[in-house]
């Protein structure tokens, strides 16, 4: 079964449509990645699955019940961690945590919570107000809100959005065992290395239009191949004509050559030796998601 | 129904936690009317004539469902306000609470409230004078009613507001004179006739002149025909608000 099935999506405000006519499937225990540039529809999105905003032409559904027809159910099948910081101040950490447990009609909720307040680095802040944490603090709250009633699907938008690197990499194997365990996961996030390790599969927005949607694999195969990185302080670089055959490109301080694979590293060295280039120092990069997301951000298709 | 549960004792917690502001405040405000209008007025205004009622018992159910209508207003209107401004709103519009339970768990929360400060008026205004009770249930059917009506308002407002100026206009602008023109402070049979016909067309004069014939069985109009006014106009602005909560409108933009 389809955890959320988006049929021919739209969503205006006023006269700017942050959504054009998206339709995507994330399936039951994916971990999938929703990508884009601020402003790119990603939140606009999340909204209308979660019910925060009404979708203004086209279906949603999670888990096979409708956003809107059917809210209840589908409510309760998502968690989502919105995006922005937003927290009761007259509250504390557990109060937060027990009312959300209500609000999800569940009454006895306490070895959950404490196993949440666990993983997320949070008992020992149980009783604090919320007003007196720190923003990454607030942040993990706001994971843990979203977990209080075990959703199937979970949805987190920007979730590591300043958080410190403990808490990030604690985060992760936090949701990546809640994915093993058979939670769908979507997340959106402007750290690719994230996605690019934990998205089984990615999707990337452009101005509210769903331009791309792939398994991460050959996201990452239609790029193969390494860049070379040349540095050179003088800033004076001519590349030979021998090293036409590969793609290159002047940086500020420098030249990249991309090649596909790393047998060809040393013939690029040996034409840069012929032609006489001093480099300063020379770097190896594997071809990764974010060169894959500039170049479709940069492509013709657009809105 | 635990949603419910939850989001209505949320609510009620939200005003008992501040309850020196949001029960003491008004509570002390309507004994401070009391005092100083049946100084100023005691004697020369003669209320019901030959009913042999003084005028500071008079003023008491009208200072009570004047404070009950306000502290109703207020709680819906400033909690789903502070909520859309601080933006944990969110929280209670991500669970599988239905529109009904939502539009019954902040309504009658401020009926709570209400109720409570009416009541409280009531009891602390026996210190000074003594009062009659002629019909509970009629008291507590415009009580219930009156803070039912408010709070749907209060509620209105509260999910059409973009700021909290726009709540004070609200407050200042309609709720206020509405509750000082339905005749708290006087009978309006002692009105010129202008005055007299536009506190017919206001439905808080028929509440608080039911509310007022609980206590002594006299009123300016038959209490089945406030009763009936009141009950259209307050299942009318429920169900208004209840159309505005399913419809998501501001809340689910
Ligand atoms: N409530 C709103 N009223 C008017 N315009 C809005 C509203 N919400 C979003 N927009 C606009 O819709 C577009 C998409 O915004 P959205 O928040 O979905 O982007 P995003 O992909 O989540 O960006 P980011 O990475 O910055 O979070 C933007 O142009 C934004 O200005
Ligand atoms: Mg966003």
């Amino acid at each position: 079964m389809n955890a959320i099935s988006v049929r021919d999506v739209y969503k205006y405000f006023g006269t700017l449509c942050a959504v054009k006519g998206v339709t995507l499937d994330v399936v039951e225990g994916e971990f999938f990645g929703l990508l884009g540039p601020n402003g790119a529809g990603k939140t606009s999105l999340i909204n209308m699955i979660s019910g925060l905003s009404v979708v203004d032409s086209g279906s949603i559904e999670v888990n096979g019940s409708d956003v809107s027809k059917d809210y209840l159910r589908a409510r309760r099948m998502l968690g989502v961690v919105p995006q922005e910081l937003v927290f009761d101040p007259f509250l504390s950490v557990y109060q937060t945590l027990k009312f959300q447990s209500g609000y999800f009609g569940i009454k006895h909720n306490d070895s959950w919570i404490q196993e949440i307040l666990g993983a997320l680095g949070l008992d020992e802040k149980a009783d604090s107000n919320m007003r007196s944490l720190s923003g990454g603090m607030k942040r993990r709250v706001l994971v843990a809100q979203a977990l209080v009633h075990r959703p199937p699907v979970i949805i987190l938008d920007e979730p590591t959005a300043g958080v410190d690197v403990d808490l990030r990499q604690g985060l992760w194997k936090f949701i990546r065992e809640l994915n093993e365990r058979g939670h769908t996961i979507i997340l959106t996030t402007h750290y690719l290395e994230e996605a690019e390790s934990l998205c089984g599969r990615i999707g990337m927005l452009k101005k509210g239009e769903l331009v791309v949607v792939e398994k991460t694999e050959q996201l990452l195969q239609s790029s193969e191949g390494l860049t070379i990185r040349l540095l050179i302080a003088s800033g004076d670089c001519h590349l030979p004509e021998s090293l036409n055959s590969f793609q290159t490109k002047l940086i500020p301080g420098g030249a990249e050559i991309i090649v596909p694979n790393a047998s060809n590293v040393e013939e690029v060295l040996a034409h840069l030796r012929v032609a006489n280039i001093k480099y300063d120092s020379l770097q190896l990069d594997r071809r990764d998601l974010e060169d894959v997301f500039v170049s479709v951000m940069r492509s013709g298709k657009d809105g | 129904m635990v949603g419910f549960q939850t989001l209505f004792s949320k609510e009620i917690t939200r005003f008992l936690k501040v309850g020196f502001q949001t029960i003491g405040a008004p509570v002390l405000t309507a004994l401070l009317y009391l005092l100083i209008f049946s100084n100023a007025l005691r004697g020369r205004i003669e209320v019901y004539p030959g009913s042999g009622i003084d005028y500071l018992q008079f003023l008491v159910p009208g200072l009570a469902v004047m404070s009950l209508l306000q502290n109703a207003f207020a709680n819906t209107s400033s909690s789903i306000a502070q909520s859309k401004m601080m933006g944990n709103i969110v929280f209670v519009l991500l669970p599988p609470i239905s529109h009904l339970e939502f539009f019954l768990a902040y309504v009658l929360a401020a009926v709570v409230r209400g109720l409570i400060v009416g009541f409280v008026v009531v009891f602390a205004s026996l210190l000074f004078v003594a009062l009659p009770i002629e019909n509970l249930v009629t008291i507590l059917t415009f009580g219930f009613l009156g803070a039912t009506m408010l709070g749907s308002l209060g509620l209105i407002a509260g999910i059409w507001a973009e700021k909290f100026d726009q709540i004070a206009a609200f407050q200042n602008f309609v709720i206020l004179p509405m509750t000082f023109l339905s005749g708290v402070f006087y009978s309006v049979h002692d009105l010129p006739n202008f005055w007299q016909l536009v506190s017919y067309l206001n439905p808080f004069f028929y509440l608080i002149d039911g509310f007022r014939a609980g206590f002594f069985g006299v009123s300016d109009v038959e209490v089945f025909h406030s009763l009936i006014i009141v009950s259209t106009v307050t299942f009318a602005l429920s169900f208004g608000c209840f159309l505005l909560i399913r419809a998501g409108y501001k809340l689910r933009s």
